[in-house]
């Protein structure tokens, strides 16, 4: 598997080549082609399929479960959570970024464990947490019930666990790239008389830039497709607690798969575009 | 005896080696001298199979190799940065090439043990074979990649820069070291340098690259005494360059003029430049000279380097003893003569001649001093 | 917790603090410990009794059995993906590469419903492997499958980076020293990147044990065969038996964290590993 061929430094083949350079090579071709093969079946195929089974009756068809009352607001309320989110989770990281990354402090592997903690818990049990605290048998529950005010089965709930949900993806991405630049360009700002917020404004956040892109596009990513832990705090009320992906599901097991691969549709498009921009950042921010 | 025939190579548009030839004879250490670009490591890996020529061919003994792969030329290779597996032991490490043998020419675990050890105390690492490389000083580090590629005992040792990634110190110290083991082993060498002292000091014969191509191969003392082109001579050490033109069979370098050995002196008019070494430059203040401008003088031990400057501004540097240098009593800003002792003369058409002073110097010759880098080290 | 200031003088650390363990406070640790309040609510023959339930039994079996095959599966695919990326250049390498966090982007219900409809008796992949007796959709293999899809990207995201941080000079020594490809591959290069390797390999397992979107539409969900964990806990709640959903939710998640506490050994010792050499 590893000679000559594989070297960088032997972009051109040369011409006389040994009977292992040359059985090296064909591993090459053979391990690429797997590659391919294995990628495109498993990972390209069923979305190539969503696509399929959203146009299988037609352009017509699509569009009017497109354009589905419920499936529009289901397509609003999936947008107006992700608006919530991703500024909330692009604040906090910051903030957990510069904490950690800027100052010492003992329990500092704690609280970035602590960040960490939502990608390594079941969706399903961030539901069931968020219902035990805030549901109407929950720790909470008979205060906001006293109070009239509505978290499980509503809105705020939906939020709620998506925040949890989409918590690391921005202060994991800031956190990393903040720790590996130091603090040497804010102590030269301060030191030439800017404050604190014009230091952190003028030159700690334009080096963040495209890290905080790419977190952002993460956290929104997942904050519109997030399913398990909304299906548990939703109530799935139809054109009112429905985001998305809960549609989805709702029509798929309303047994009307194009209305259902329309909105899983949208919902894929919504996953290449973010493949493309999140290409494109790591591209700039290589090259910048 | 290693054979190179005709080799080229070129990555994607760039020449690394242009129809390169070389013999290595059995027993000899060769240095494969050259800036970065020139060609030597490819040449280098292109003997040990690690690359491929796109023409020409390679011989071993005799026998064609080109299209042998690495791991069957039996060669042994030492890399620049040692490549130790940093997950094996030094004892693993050494035995790694008997281990990877086939069964039926796998030596018995005792033997491999009893090789490895040898090979061991052969480097001075023997209570260290339980250690990691990390564990390891660069030193230490390289010997025992050299004890590995001597395991499988390889008809050649190659060498990429293997002094290269150690401090000043340790460097002197490997090379003789180096030079004795190659000495009792008796094994063919081969390695790479940009250090011409490196070059000069170890090997038997040294081979000076430059652009994919040879300039010339000798012993050491040919290298630095009669240096084939105005490259070598660049490359080999300080010198000075001083523009020159010939007429009447007289050498004239800004005003001084030096005679060409009996019948050699060209016909005709010239023009060319004239490569001084700065411990045959004498300063003087009246007679025969290149006028210059006093600049800077460096104190180097036994010696004092004079930096002088030409009437044009190109500098120009001259080595004396400090003997000498306090006699002179030279202040900056001075205006003195310099007067190359002999020189080389590389015409812009290529002819080439040593030139020497015409009058009779008015100083004592001084002594080449250790600077120079060059030492006799067999007879 | 006591602020030792490093020698800086950087402001703005009571205000990032705040704000960081105060979120963290309210959207991490308070349902957290919510949950595991009610669990401590429970008497412990209930808890036991729905825990050792056979039906959550058979779950727990389904999902880490269908987690080993899945990660299994990646292991292999995840080590071919990383190193085809790393290793060799060719055109759409980077279309390939983007390819890899698909699974990521892809929100796990859609990647359900795609993978069902594909694996289908009458989908694209399905209709070939049935008449080779191959059953994909509504069985465990399901699981399997999903799983594996929604995991893949850690095993190649954790093991790119140290095959490309792999000197070439490591397997050129052990091609001059007389190693075959096979050779140089199972004992220089596999042992160097081991402890990414496992590293990958654990987060995939972790997510693959978690994971609810992907595998509900794929599997049949036919109780003591093809349900998971999660969704029982789901449908528990359906049935308003919070305590029952509360009591398995807390045997995710301590499995989560025993999941975290591997994990982060892993890493601890790959950094190690990385730091002594």
């Amino acid at each position: 598997m590893a000679t000559a061929a594989t070297l960088p430094t032997t972009s051109a083949v040369p011409r006389q080549i040994s009977r292992k350079a040359r059985r090296a090579a064909w591993t090459r071709r053979i391990l690429i082609g797997l590659a391919f093969l294995l990628t495109a079946l498993f990972l390209l195929v069923p979305v190539a399929v969503i696509f399929q089974q959203a146009f299988a009756r037609g352009v017509p068809t699509f569009w009017a479960n497109i354009t589905h009352p419920e499936t529009l607001h289901a397509i609003w309320l999936t947008v107006l959570v992700a608006l919530i989110v991703v500024p909330i989770n692009a604040f906090f990281g910051l903030c957990a970024a510069w904490a950690i990354a800027k100052f010492q402090f003992r329990g500092k592997k704690l609280l970035i464990a602590l960040i960490e903690l939502p990608f390594s818990i079941s969706p399903i049990v961030a539901g069931v947490a968020y219902l035990m605290v805030y549901g109407s048998r929950g720790i909470f529950g008979p205060w906001l019930e006293e109070h009239g005010l509505q978290v499980m089965f509503a809105l705020p709930g939906i939020v709620l666990v998506t925040l949890f949900v989409t918590c690391p993806f921005i202060a994991r991405q800031v956190l990393v790239l903040m720790q590996s630049q130091g603090v040497d360009e804010e102590e030269a700002s301060l030191s030439l008389g800017a404050g604190g917020f014009k230091t952190f404004l003028y030159v700690t956040l334009p080096n963040l830039k495209w890290a905080l892109i790419y977190g952002v596009i993460l956290c929104n990513a997942r904050a519109m497709g997030e399913y398990g832990a909304v299906s548990v705090v939703s109530g799935q009320i139809r054109g009112q607690t429905n985001t998305l992906p809960l549609q989805v599901d709702l029509l798929y097991h309303d047994y009307n798969a194009a209305g259902a691969f329309a909105a899983a549709s949208v919902l894929a498009v919504l996953a290449l575009i973010t493949l493309a921009v999140k290409t494109i950042v790591e591209i700039r921010s290589r090259t910048e | 005896m290693i054979e190179v025939r005709e080799v080229s190579r070129n990555f994607g548009g760039f020449q690394a080696l242009n129809n390169v030839s070389l013999n290595v004879e059995q027993g000899e250490l060769v240095a494969l001298l050259g800036p970065s670009g020139s060609g030597k490591t490819t040449l280098l890996r292109i003997i040990a199979g690690l690359d491929f020529a796109d023409t020409g061919s390679i011989h071993f003994d005799g026998k064609d190799a080109t299209a042998v792969a690495a791991g069957d030329r039996q060669v042994g290779f030492v890399f620049q940065h040692f490549a130790l597996f940093r997950h094996m032991t030094v004892f693993d490490n050494v035995a790694f090439g008997l281990k990877v043998r086939k069964r039926s020419a796998r030596p018995s675990k005792a033997e491999i043990a009893e090789r490895v050890n040898h090979l061991l105390r052969m480097v001075q690492l023997e209570s260290l074979g339980k250690r990691y490389p990390a564990q390891l000083s660069g030193g230490q580090r390289q010997r025992v990649a050299l004890a590995r590629a001597l395991a499988t005992e390889p008809r050649v040792l190659l060498l990429d820069e293997p002094f290269g990634a150690l401090d000043a110190q340790v460097r002197k110290e490997l090379r003789r070291w180096l030079r004795r083991l190659h000495d009792e082993l008796g094994i063919t060498g081969v390695f790479v340098t940009h250090d011409q002292e490196e070059a000069l000091e170890v090997a038997d014969r040294v081979v000076v690259m430059n652009k994919g191509g040879i300039e010339q191969v000798g012993t050491p003392s040919e290298i630095y005494d009669n240096p084939a082109t105005p490259f070598v001579y660049n490359f080999l050490g300080h010198v000075n360059a001083v523009p020159a033109t010939v007429s009447g069979g007289v050498a004239h370098l800004g005003g001084l003029r030096m005679g060409f050995a009996e019948g050699e002196a060209p016909e005709g008019v010239g023009a060319g430049t004239a490569f001084v070494r700065p411990h045959d430059v004498e300063i003087l203040r009246d007679g025969d000279g290149i006028l210059v401008t006093m600049r800077h003088a460096v104190v180097l031990g036994p010696s004092v380097r004079v930096e002088m400057e030409l009437e044009n501004g190109q500098a120009i540097e001259a080595e004396l003893t400090r003997h000498r240098f306090t006699e002179l009593g030279l202040e900056r800003g001075e205006r003195v003569l310099a007067a190359p002792r002999r020189a080389q003369l590389f015409l812009d058409d290529g002819r080439q001649y040593t030139v020497s002073c015409l009058t009779r110097p008015v100083a004592p010759r001084i002594v080449p001093s250790a600077e120079g880098g060059i030492r006799q080290r067999r007879p | 917790m006591k602020f030792r200031r490093a020698p800086r003088v950087i402001p703005g650390l009571p205000l990032a603090m705040g704000v960081t363990l105060l979120y963290l406070g309210l959207i991490v640790l308070l349902p957290v410990s919510g949950l595991l309040f009610r669990t401590f609510g429970l008497e412990w023959s209930e808890f036991v009794a729905v825990v050792t339930h056979p039906r959550a039994v058979a779950s727990y079996k389904v999902t880490l059995e269908s987690a080993a095959y899945a990660v299994a599966f990646n292991a292999v695919f995840g080590l071919l993906l990383a190193w085809v990326l790393v290793r060799y250049d060719f055109p759409g390498r980077r279309l390939l590469d983007a390819v890899m966090d698909l699974p990521f982007a892809l929100p796990t219900a859609v990647a359900g419903v795609a993978l069902t409809a594909a694996f289908a008796s009458n989908g694209w992949l399905g209709q070939y492997l049935e008449p080779l007796g191959i059953k994909v959709a509504y069985t465990q293999l399901g699981i399997i499958v999903a799983m594996a899809f929604t995991s893949v990207p850690f095993v190649v995201r954790s093991l790119q980076p140290v095959i490309a941080d792999l000197e070439p000079e490591l397997e050129e020594a052990a091609e001059t020293l007389g190693a075959s490809p096979f050779q140089t591959f199972t004992k220089v290069i596999f042992p160097l990147i081991f402890p990414a390797f496992l590293t990958g390999v654990s987060l995939a397992f972790a997510r693959s044990l978690g994971e609810f979107g992907a595998i509900i539409f794929i599997a049949g969900n036919m109780p003591f065969l093809t349900e998971i964990t999660a969704l029982v806990i789901f449908i528990r709640l359906e049935e308003y038996d919070y305590a029952a959903a509360t009591a398995i939710a807390t045997v995710v998640l301590a499995s989560a964290f025993v999941m975290l506490l591997i994990t982060n050994s892993i890493q601890l010792w790959h950094y190690r590993y990385a730091r002594k050499n």
